[in-house]
């Protein structure tokens, strides 16, 4: 009996306290309402601040929306729902009780609108909840978004976090972040020790902070020892930023060689001067667009469909290239550029009437964004990674087609030796027409990848066509591992060029070694032996 | 043969078109409206929607009953991004389509090669594009921004609003980013900004391979120092240069870049999501939330039978030119081009933005500069705006050669570019 009677007063305590917190925190929520709904941003961004200090478990939702967009409130009251677009309906819920509220019209509410300086704030509010996380990588993740400029609050949960942690790569986290606010500790020894304590760190966060106390810190021996750092940091930079340009120039390489690789077919093989080789790339790019258009649920599946799809689009195209006019155009390379130099107009033109002038716009997959973080300098970014190996999965698979089967055996024999090679029964106009295609259909594949990184539209190609050549020439005619050895090499260099040089001017020099070097060695990087050679 | 044949038809039957679009139509008692956009080539992406525009405006002034009594009547001409070739419609436009004024041109290269023919035959364009400025023409009146209308008042929210001490001017090369960054880099520095905390880099039209260009403004801005980017870039080569940014990792929250190129109509063909936050300085933006920009926008959507096409500055900035252009005419009572260019100093219309602009001796109007950040479904967010609007300033204070000169066409000074110390005109038109 007695027993019951304090179980009832306990609960009955806990309903009274609890009823106060609640009516607490609904005032606070009230200030809150009122200080986001406003116009101004100064006044936002104090609600955030008010929000990131609450205790209630929904904050986290609710500065979530805010920094998606997602956080609108109702013109009449002002209260806050949290909004699910779907196909034109607003589907809405109480922001703060979480309610379900059903669908309501674009005019009855409003959108809470942020800028650059309110999000930074949402992120490094919601990084200091993460830091509780269950998961180490969530909590690695929180502390370097706050690594930079954490504020006196986040020190001391930084320092109560450090002393449970218990994942390595979290607590040197941690230990970092602590260490670069100390550096602007007032005592001379704390700031000596926490040099001591970044010093090999290269997160630019570091970098800044000492560059600063080289600049105007009052003491002699600080600023000695943050300068010594620097100098340290700088150097292992150098490297970091070395493999960075070397990783740009392989990239910027495999785009060129993709594109000249198919070319490197139809002019090196075949002898066929192609003007409208970038055509038939931009044809790749328009069919990835197309197929996108047809599968717009499955982006990242419709790029690897398109892959296929475009070789057989561009090598269809080739083909019929190849059977109405260039066959007739054999041994006349004057007129062969002429008249692809036409079909390049008329297939631009096609484009343009059936897709518009306007540049079609090509998603890029999950997968192909973002990039590979080694380390807060060097980052590789997917797309160009995926587009290395594309490009080297490419070359393999042709080079198997030449070397290892009937058709490739075929193409060289005519190549070599047509009249002879037709002796012997081959039918020189199919192989003609299948090797067309097949250069054709590389370009498309080019245009498959080159879809990811620059933009479709008609004039695509154009700006493709001159590089093409010059890696072909560069190469040595007829010689696909020289299209592989030149392109890539190409790429570097300019790579290399371009952060001194400025782009312009890279390109340029890049011409001008290629003439020169054309004027020594006009057979290219690799010439190409035996007899076939002269003809 | 026979393809030859079909092609000589074709072409006759091209040519029977233009001529009937063209003078079939002419009668006397219309007032004729020259549109020298291009409908081809490569500003064909940016002007054919200026050339819908204008010809969406004169409908609607037609169903207003037209101007002094008669009907308008739009003579469309197709310069194909060919920067003689502009010239050459120009002059073909007045001198033989006798048309009362033009509204035309974007690229600045396409606005200095017709100058010569309108100061010849004395007549007048409506230049709707923000422009490197150091120019005023006695033919030209000039509704976009300029430098001081844009670059300016966007360098002032990032220095004062945002913090920003180190910059990166990035533009293509050509004439109105070299200009504008010139114009920047002198009033940068005269703000106290040094010379180490600037880096200016240029590169060229539809530029696709950004990694090193991202990769020095990663570095560039990892110095300490709140960095933010300028740019200038035009065209398509602003699509992979903001992946590149988004790919890399560089944040509006880091590093913004804020952009005089890029609007609406731009971002339109990509994916926004990595770029919220990223800012753009315009006088207008579709989301102004303003009566006239509703129906300006619900009259655009009728007129192309398209809702999701979007609304941009160059138009609004034709909005208020042909607006001026009417109420000139009915002010002067004629369509003379003389009297319209003297009628026109001083007449204010609605903007789109809620207030009025008005155009000033100098050729140039007032507008408000807006600051907007870009949002996930293609659209600005406006987070900044002038107090007032800001008058077009066609000599900029901030370079050396042109500090001393100002522009007053008015009587009795009538000089585009009188030096104020000297007390002279140079003679010069423009």
């Amino acid at each position: 009996m007695h027993f019951q009677l304090k179980i009832l007063i306990f609960l009955f305590s806990m309903l009274v306290t609890h009823g106060a917190v609640a009516e607490a925190e609904s005032k606070s929520f009230e200030q809150i309402k009122n200080l986001i709904t406003s116009k101004s941003f100064a006044e936002k961004t104090q609600a955030v601040s008010l929000l990131a200090a609450h205790p209630e478990r929904r904050t986290t939702e609710i500065l979530n929306a805010l920094l998606e967009g997602e956080l609108y409130y109702r013109k009449t009251d002002k209260l806050l729902l949290i909004t699910k677009k779907q196909n034109r309906e607003y589907i809405v819920s109480d922001a703060i009780t979480g309610q379900d509220l059903g669908v309501v019209k674009k005019r009855e509410i409003k959108k809470i609108t942020t800028n650059n300086s309110i999000r930074k704030k949402i992120r490094a509010a919601l990084a200091v909840k993460q830091l509780d996380s269950e998961d180490a990588v969530t909590r690695y993740q929180a502390v370097n978004q706050i690594l930079g400029d954490p504020d006196a609050e986040m020190v001391t949960h930084l320092q109560q976090r450090l002393e449970i942690e218990n994942d390595k790569k979290v607590r040197q986290a941690i230990e970092l972040a602590l260490a670069i606010t100390e550096l602007e500790s007032a005592d001379k020894k704390d700031r000596l020790a926490a040099i001591a304590g970044v010093s090999g760190s290269i997160e630019p966060a570091v970098r800044g902070k000492l560059a600063t106390i080289v600049a105007d810190d009052p003491d002699e021996a600080v600023r000695k020892a943050a300068k010594k750092a620097l100098n340290n940091i700088s150097v292992q930079i150098q490297l970091y930023s070395f493999l960075e340009t070397l990783f740009f120039g392989l990239s910027l390489g495999s785009v060129l060689v993709l594109a000249a690789i198919g070319l490197a077919i139809t002019f090196g093989v075949m002898g066929v001067i192609n003007m409208a080789h970038g055509e038939l790339i931009m044809l790749g790019a328009y069919t990835t667009y197309v197929i996108q258009q047809a599968l717009p649920e499955l982006i990242g599946l419709s790029v690897l469909l398109a892959i296929p799809a475009a070789f057989i689009v561009s090598g269809l195209v080739g083909i019929l290239i190849e059977k109405t006019v260039i066959r007739h155009l054999y041994g006349r390379p004057l007129e062969t550029l002429l008249a692809t130099f036409g079909i390049s107009l008329i297939l631009q033109q096609t484009v343009r009437s059936i897709f518009s002038p306007l540049n079609r716009s090509v998603v890029t997959p999950e997968w192909m964004s973002g990039s590979l973080e080694i380390n807060s300098v060097l980052s590789l970014t997917y797309n160009r990674l995926y587009i290395i190996i594309f490009c080297l999965l490419v070359f393999v698979v042709l080079n198997i087609i030449l070397k290892k089967t009937s058709l490739g055996l075929q193409v060289r024999a005519v190549t070599q030796n047509r009249s002879m090679a037709r002796a012997m029964g081959v039918r020189s106009a199919r192989v003609d027409a299948l090797t067309f295609g097949l250069g054709s259909g590389i370009a498309g594949v080019a245009g498959v990848a080159l879809s990811q990184l620059t933009n479709v539209g008609p004039n695509l190609g154009q700006s493709y066509i001159v590089d093409s050549f010059m890696v072909v020439v560069f190469g040595g005619v007829g010689n696909l591992a020289g299209t592989l050895v030149s392109g890539l090499s190409l790429g570097v260099v300019n790579q290399f060029l371009e952060p001194w040089a400025g782009a312009v001017l890279a390109k340029i020099l890049i011409l001008i070694f290629i003439i020169l070097f054309i004027q020594k060695r006009p057979r290219g990087l690799f010439p190409q032996k035996g007899r076939s050679a002269e003809g | 043969m026979l393809s030859m044949k079909s092609l000589k038809k074709t072409a006759v039957g091209l040519a029977a078109t233009a001529m009937f679009s063209g003078s079939a139509l002419a009668a006397e008692d219309t007032i004729k409206v020259g549109i020298l956009h291009s409908l081809s080539g490569t500003m064909a992406i940016s002007e054919t929607t200026l050339k819908d525009t204008m010809l969406m405006l004169i409908e609607e002034q037609n169903k207003k009953g037209g101007l002094l009594g008669k009907k308008l009547e739009a003579v469309v001409v197709d310069p194909a991004s060919n920067w003689p070739l502009f010239a050459e419609k120009a002059r073909e436009l007045i001198e033989k389509k006798k048309v009362s004024a033009v509204f035309g041109c974007w690229t600045s290269v396409s606005r200095k090669s017709v100058l010569p023919v309108f100061e010849e035959l004395n007549s007048l364009l409506f230049y709707p594009v923000q422009y490197e400025g150091e120019e005023s023409s006695k033919n030209v009146f000039y509704t976009g921004a300029a430098p001081n209308q844009q670059a300016i008042p966007a360098v002032d929210y990032l220095m004062n609003e945002i913090g920003v001490e180190r910059w990166v001017l990035e533009g293509t090369d050509y004439v109105y980013p070299r200009t504008t960054n010139k114009i920047l880099e002198a009033y940068l520095k005269a703000k106290g900004v040094d010379e180490k905390d600037i880096l200016i880099n240029y590169t060229p039209f539809g530029f696709a391979d950004w990694q090193s260009e991202v990769a020095k403004i990663k570095k560039f801005g990892s110095a300490g120092k709140k960095t933010a980017v300028v740019s200038t870039v035009n065209g398509d080569a602003n699509v992979p240069f903001y992946k590149e940014l988004g790919n890399q990792g560089i944040s509006a929250e880091d590093i913004p870049v804020v952009a005089f190129s890029v609007g609406e109509e731009e971002l339109s063909g990509i994916d926004t999501k990595p770029l919220v936050g990223h800012l753009a300085a315009w006088n207008y933006f579709m989301s102004v939330d303003s009566e006239t920009n509703d129906s300006f926008i619900e009259a655009w959507h009728a007129y192309i039978k398209d809702k999701k096409r979007v609304t941009n500055d160059p138009m609004e900035a034709h909005y208020i030119g042909f607006n001026m252009w009417v109420e000139a005419v009915k002010k002067a009572g004629t369509t003379d081009p003389a009297a319209v260019q003297d009628a026109i100093i001083g007449v204010a219309v609605p903007n789109l933005t809620g207030g009025l602009s008005a155009m000033m001796p100098n050729h140039h109007i007032t507008k408000p500069v807006l600051i907007g950040e870009i949002q996930k479904d293609g659209q600005f967010e406006v987070v900044w705006e002038t107090s007032g609007l800001v008058v077009g300033d066609a000599w900029s204070d901030y370079l050396p050669g042109s500090k001393d000169l100002i522009s007053d066409w008015r009587v009795p000074l009538s000089c585009g570019n009188y030096n104020v110390k000297t007390g002279k005109c140079s003679g010069q038109n423009f």
